[in-house]
């Protein structure tokens, strides 16, 4: 692969990772609006609002940077970017057309598990560099959630890989067959609710909740560092949505699969991420002791009975 | 553990509540791009027809909040005819209202004999400075022609006491008997 390639595919994920955000935020704004009876934005770019996220982006840009006297400056201004960056890899290795993923990874299951936890060190640095006891108790809190909510994703991720015999994502969208939709369900649905308390979305957002905890880790952040934490939020539900639509849902899989695979998946995504905004509009927020207990008497004893399910069905399609 | 039954069907109705609203027409209405549409006999500002005005000052009188300024003087009018008496008018100098201290009460509307004071609903004349808040006598004569006509009286109100005692009793009248 040519030194040119390379830099063609690092600008492709860039530009992903910067602009379907955008489309997953503004989505928010408009679904969650007509969900409670209201529009949404409807000023910004004169056609029902669709600028609003870029105005709220020059808005950002044009504020006053802020470090704490008392902060760990150099934690501080880092942690930003270290929130962010692990989802410009995760999305790197995400197969979107059948044989072509930005980064080809043999092993792109842990690849991506990985990548993605690193994410919770950003949460863990901004809070702790703060110097604001709300945000450390938030990043506490957080640190707490994403740790118990890691084991039940990947053991649901282990019995897609073992179902799908392979650790590669682009063998598993094309070892998927329609029945794993049963045969996967409860696992799916342990990756769904861990990928939306991993991403500290309601109604697990505790941790960064406005009116428990002024906003947790991301108190003292203003301007563009605190946009980009936001914009790693939302890069977080674009990644969790790939990622559950390569799992669980066939990934580029469907007709004309051979010209419009990028297309499915994308929909595919884009219809996960909408889910999680609707899960987000109609559910209340889960207490810290509540979201502990339903991590770890809840989702892993469901994940440890589809892994031993899908063992059992590996062994009897053998 | 009664309650733990309780939880997976209210997490569905609610997911059911929300996608049932998303569905639904939107009632928002975007002021200022689109007018409001406000039910009738709404009380916006308080017009004055000041050719009715004879400076009765009852309006004055009856509001709560004492926020009707009225000046006015008297003149003769010569007599209509040779030897008849030479009449008195009220003249009006000064009508004003305080918006400020105005609660839109509408008793100066009620009990004007005159029908000199209307009640319009603009409602966006709101002022950077306070003392813009006092209406003047021409100002509120502008306000004149923002006045509806009245709305439809409700068909199934009763009669009103002006039409009914027209009518007469409704037993017929009995001759008295006796001294």
């Amino acid at each position: 692969m040519s030194v040119l390639e390379i830099v063609l595919r690092a600008a492709a994920a860039l530009a992903a990772l910067l602009l379907l955000p955008l489309l997953v935020g503004q989505t928010e704004h408009k679904v969650m609006a007509h969900m409670q009876g209201r529009l949404g934005p409807m000023y910004a770019g004169a056609y029902h609002g669709w600028a609003q996220l870029v105005a709220d982006g020059v808005k950002f840009v044009q504020k006053e940077d802020i470090v704490p006297a008392a902060a760990d400056k150099r934690v501080f201004k880092l942690a930003p970017g270290v929130a962010l960056v692990p989802y410009l890899l995760a999305l790197a290795a995400i197969p979107i057309h059948p044989g072509f993923a930005i980064a080809e990874v043999p092993a792109g299951v842990i690849y991506v598990m990985a990548a993605t936890s690193i994410g919770v060190l950003g949460t863990l640095m901004a809070g702790w560099a703060s110097a604001n006891k709300y945000a450390l108790i938030g990043a506490m809190r957080s640190a707490a959630q994403l740790l118990s909510y890691e084991l039940p994703m990947v053991l649901a991720v282990a019995s897609v890989a073992l179902a799908a015999g392979t650790l590669s994502l682009g063998g598993i969208v094309e070892a998927w067959t329609p029945i794993w939709l049963l045969w996967q369900l409860p696992g799916a649905l342990v990756f769904l609710a861990a990928a939306v308390a991993e991403l500290q979305r309601p109604p697990f957002d505790m941790p960064i909740a406005d009116s428990e905890i002024v906003f947790g880790p991301y108190t003292e952040y203003t301007g563009l560092r605190f946009a980009l934490f936001l914009l790693s939020e939302y890069a977080g539900i674009v990644v969790m949505s790939l990622l559950f639509a390569t799992f669980y849902l066939g990934g580029w899989r469907g007709p004309l699969d051979d010209t419009l695979g990028w297309l499915w998946t994308l929909l595919k995504g884009f219809a996960i991420a909408i889910v999680m905004i609707w899960l987000r509009v109609s559910w209340p927020r889960l207490r810290e002791d509540q979201l502990q207990r339903f991590a770890w008497l809840g989702l892993i004893p469901l994940a440890l009975l589809q892994l031993a399910l899908t063992a059992v069905g590996v062994v009897y399609l053998q | 553990m009664s309650e733990r039954k309780g939880v997976v069907p209210g997490l569905v109705k609610g997911l059911a509540t929300t996608a049932r609203t998303l569905t639904r027409h939107t009632h928002t209405a975007e002021y200022p791009d689109v007018r409001p549409e406000l039910p009738p006999r709404s009380r916006g500002v308080i017009a004055l027809l000041a050719e009715n005005c004879t400076s009765c000052m009852l309006c004055a009188r009856e509001c709560p909040d004492w926020c009707i300024y009225i000046d006015a003087h008297k003149e003769t009018v010569p007599a209509a005819t040779p030897g008849g008496r030479e009449r008195q008018r009220n003249v009006l100098d000064r009508f004003a209202i305080d918006y400020s201290l105005c609660m839109y009460c509408g008793i100066c509307v009620e009990v004007c004999p005159f029908d000199a004071l209307f009640w319009s609903p603009q409602f966006e004349y709101s002022e950077l400075d306070i003392r813009d808040l006092l209406h003047e006598k021409e100002r509120l004569g502008a306000w004149v022609e923002t006045v509806p006509p009245p709305p439809a009286l409700d068909p199934a109100a009763a009669e009103p006491a002006e039409v009914a005692s027209q009518r007469g009793p409704v037993r017929p009248v009995r001759a008295r008997s006796g001294a």
